[in-house]
């Protein structure tokens, strides 16, 4: 906590805290000072959802993600969903195909083995979809009250395919953004669980591979900029993200941003802003502006990106800031995840 | 969503906008009270539609932001006793007390609960019947009648292990305050839509009398801003001084009497200290004697801790009395953020400093930049 | 502190969970238990504002649109000033 009387500023926390695996400022306040400094070198420091690497004239992509998601199961799907699609569209948005996934088991003591049979039955079926196979592993159990029933660790390999670097350096002044989907599916569908909620009809995770679609534009010959998946932290992370890399101003339109009404319905009740809740099978993808209609014309012929749309273009900018015109049009900053989301309830 | 869509509609808030700029011939200074109506004109941008003379500042209508650092350290005291399952509303979470936040308190293995109502914090408490349930009651008029329900229900139903931590806070008072300062510009009011809801709205007759000022209750989406704006210009505009009413929808003069029977048969008026302004008499609400025994202040004797000393630097006060607006203080972006707050109105979503740093200015390479929302006024 | 949400009374029960007058409201597809003990006046088919689990206000409705019928009729009158000046 911050010494009130102090002039000069102290580290927020000296323990770590909740904020610091929300996506937000704090996650890469964390990245940067502990986590960079130890590890430095250029594929890292890159920041993109997956490393790049050469390997005898070979360019590969590499990535690893943890899942510690309660509950495990969820409408829409469980953490063995997660797993296999989010480090299967940490590959596709570095322009890889999959090819092989590792995944690694904590287990605590006392999980049911009906649980983890549903769980390792829903990663078959992902990886089945994803054309990835599950090459490797390994299973720790921790003691009864340690952890949360289970947690999943997943890194990936693939096969770039993108005919150039792609990642927030090449993203240009004027590009378009476009986002494949409605957001906040999966944030809600996990919270409503967690909170009780019911539904008229039913709030389901969005988790899904996202290879078939990116592959597609690929093949499309679209000239891609840059991809982003859109998990914790939502579409307003990744954009900020991108701006402090790319040191450009991304504007959105706030009246295009595609959210479902019941998502909408549930953000006002539970006090969350739709552009920050986290989904797991959505991307944003920066082209040209030329190449915006085809693009969504490729896009919404898969099922995953039925409903992609433009949200925002790229501006030069002095500052490297997302902002958002809003709905009445006016202007604001959206600014990057402070801490924990917390709901507002007033 | 109905009743909240059509007030977020752009071409009527355009037009109401226009008819806005058609009567405003002079400068105004106008002071929206709640929160929740700071939080929806920085997040829309709902400045940039007024003409340039007319000026709003934010009030201190944001109870997180004025609840005094020694409740906050007395709550998470509370949280650290083992038997204890402290349970709150998420806003409450981050303000840094004197040295840790319920947050910090959390992590260091406090049980602290993010709740939705009062009613959670009691069923948790039915549920739980070994431990403590202490609930965080933090809020204006509009939260009051849930949390005396609450303790009323607590007490039919003889549910022991359930407290709470009172501070509650009132708004006339504090409008009263504000008005009464020498350095108080504001001409008139934009009435906390939702606290009259509860309360009605004939307290603001006698300061609105008293003060000369216009008071028009408002809602919280932007058209309804928009249309409480106008009418309070329209009064400053010929000379009238009176309590209008925009939010009509939801409020009625006399307000909600069930729920105003209630709060008075568990609650009773007090002095409160408002952080950042100092104490103000009979401006907030504690426990009737009768319900002691649900007052978590008596049931967990502290020590007498000494006020804590704010931050030299964060002029919370300023802001809150709407003299100063966040971007004029010098720490503002720089040594206090929200990740890093000097004081409570960086840190509650709805604090006029939290506002203006998410949705307005932002700090680059130690130069404040003008956002696009910013500092016109 | 005043996020007040509308929602449409879906079902009534008295003396339910707890002894309180509660009721199923919709907000725009998703339900949630409402205590209605400050809105006695309150039937099936209202909205009704609730704030933290609690309905403080039914809704009128009549009320609710008088702002679109006075923009309306800004709307008229500019009209017709339009067409007087032309």
């Amino acid at each position: 906590m911050a010494i009130l009387s102090c002039p000069l500023p102290v580290p927020a926390t000296e323990r770590i805290v909740l904020a610091h695996g929300g996506g937000g400022r704090l996650t890469n306040q964390l990245i940067e000072s502990v986590f960079l400094p130890a590890f430095r070198n250029p594929a890292l420091e890159s920041r993109h959802d997956g490393a790049v690497l050469s390997a005898d004239g070979v360019k590969l992509a590499m990535t690893t993600d943890t899942y510690v998601v309660q509950p495990l199961i969820f409408p829409g799907g469980t953490i063995g969903d997660l797993a296999i699609n989010g480090t299967v569209n940490d590959l596709a948005m570095c322009g890889a195909r999959p090819i092989a996934l590792s995944a690694g088991f904590v287990l605590e003591e006392g999980l049911l083995l009906s649980t983890l049979h549903t769980i390792v039955a829903s990663m078959r079926e992902a990886a089945r979809l994803a054309n990835a196979s599950v090459v490797t592993g390994d299973t720790k159990v921790l003691d009864k009250g340690r952890g949360d029933g289970l947690f999943i660790n997943t890194a990936g390999i693939g096969v770039v395919v993108a005919p150039n670097a792609i990642g927030p350096e090449a993203v240009r002044p004027g590009d378009a953004v476009i986002v494949s989907g409605n957001l906040g599916s999966h944030g809600i569908a996990v919270l409503s669980v967690r909170e009780g909620l019911e539904f008229d009809g039913e709030v389901k995770s969005d988790t899904a591979p996202l290879w078939p679609a990116v592959e597609a534009l690929f093949d499309a010959g679209i000239e891609i900029h840059c991809l982003r998946d859109l998990t914790r932290g939502g579409l307003s992370s990744a954009l900020n993200e991108i701006a402090s890399v790319a040191r450009l101003n991304i504007e959105v339109e706030e009246s295009l941003i595609p959210v479902s009404d019941v998502v909408r319905g549930a953000c006002e009740l539970l006090g969350l802003d739709p552009l920050y809740v986290a989904n797991e099978g959505r991307f944003a993808a920066f082209v040209p502006d030329t190449q915006v209609s085809r693009a969504l014309d490729v896009l919404r012929s898969h099922q995953v990106a039925s409903r992609a749309v433009r949200v925002g273009t790229v501006h030069e900018t002095s500052s490297a800031l997302v902002t958002l015109r809003t709905r009445i049009g006016g202007n604001r900053v959206l600014d990057m995840l402070s801490g924990e989301q917390l709901p507002r309830i007033c | 969503m109905k009743f909240l869509d059509e007030y977020r509609d752009f071409s009527a808030v355009q037009k109401m906008a226009q008819a806005i700029r058609r009567i405003t011939t002079r400068h105004w200074t106008l002071m929206e009270v709640c929160g929740g109506q700071t939080h929806t004109i920085v997040k829309t941008g709902l400045q940039e539609l007024l003409p340039e003379t007319v000026t709003l500042v934010h009030g201190p209508g944001c109870p997180v932001c004025v609840t005094p650092l020694v409740t906050i350290d007395r709550a998470v005291a509370i949280a650290l006793r083992p038997e204890v399952i402290l349970c709150s509303f998420g806003d409450m979470l981050r303000v840094p007390g004197s040295t840790l936040s319920l947050f910090d308190a959390k992590a260091l293995g406090a049980d602290v609960r993010i709740v939705y109502s009062p009613l959670d914090a009691l069923n948790l408490a039915r549920a739980n019947p070994n431990r403590e349930v202490v609930f965080l009651a933090v809020g204006f008029e509009t939260t009051a009648p849930a949390n005396a329900m609450a303790v009323w229900e607590a007490n039919r139903q003889k549910v022991f292990n359930f407290s709470m931590l009172v501070s509650h806070v009132l708004v006339p008072p504090a409008m009263e305050t504000i008005l009464s300062s020498p350095d108080c510009r504001v001409q008139a009011f934009l009435a906390a839509g939702h606290v009259c809801m509860v309360m009605g709205f004939e307290e603001y007759l006698p300061i609105s009398q008293k003060y000369r000022v216009p008071v028009v209750v408002t809602g919280f989406e932007p058209l309804d801003l928009l249309e409480g704006i106008q009418m309070a210009i329209a009064q400053l505009e010929s000379g009238r001084a009176e309590v209008e009413n925009q939010y009509v929808r939801a409020v009625r003069r006399p307000g909600n009497r069930a729920a105003q029977e209630r709060v008075s048969d568990v609650f009773e008026v007090t002095r409160r200290s408002w952080r950042g302004i100092g104490e103000i008499p009979a401006s907030g609400l504690r426990l009737r004697e009768a319900y002691s025994r649900f007052d978590a202040e008596l049931r967990f004797p502290g020590r007498l801790l000494q006020e804590a000393e704010e931050s030299r630097e964060c002029i919370a006060g300023l802001v809150l009395q709407g003299i100063r607006k966040p971007y004029e203080c010098p720490a503002f972006g720089t040594r206090c953020t929200p990740d890093i707050p000097l004081g409570a109105p960086m840190v509650s979503s709805e604090g006029a400093c939290a506002a203006y740093f998410h949705f307005g200015r932002r700090e680059n390479n130690g130069n404040p930049i003008v956002s696009i929302a910013g500092a016109r006024n | 502190m005043c996020l007040a949400i509308p929602g449409k009374i879906v079902s009534i029960v008295e003396d339910g969970h707890l002894g309180l007058r509660r009721g199923r409201v919709d907000f725009s597809g998703i339900r949630k238990d409402v205590c209605l003990d400050y809105t006695p006046e309150a039937r099936v088919g209202d909205y009704v504002l609730v704030h933290v689990g609690f309905a403080l206000a039914v809704v009128d409705e009549a009320e609710a649109y008088r702002v679109f019928e006075a923009l309306r009729e800004l709307d008229q009158l500019d009209e017709l000033k339009e067409s007087v000046t032309q």
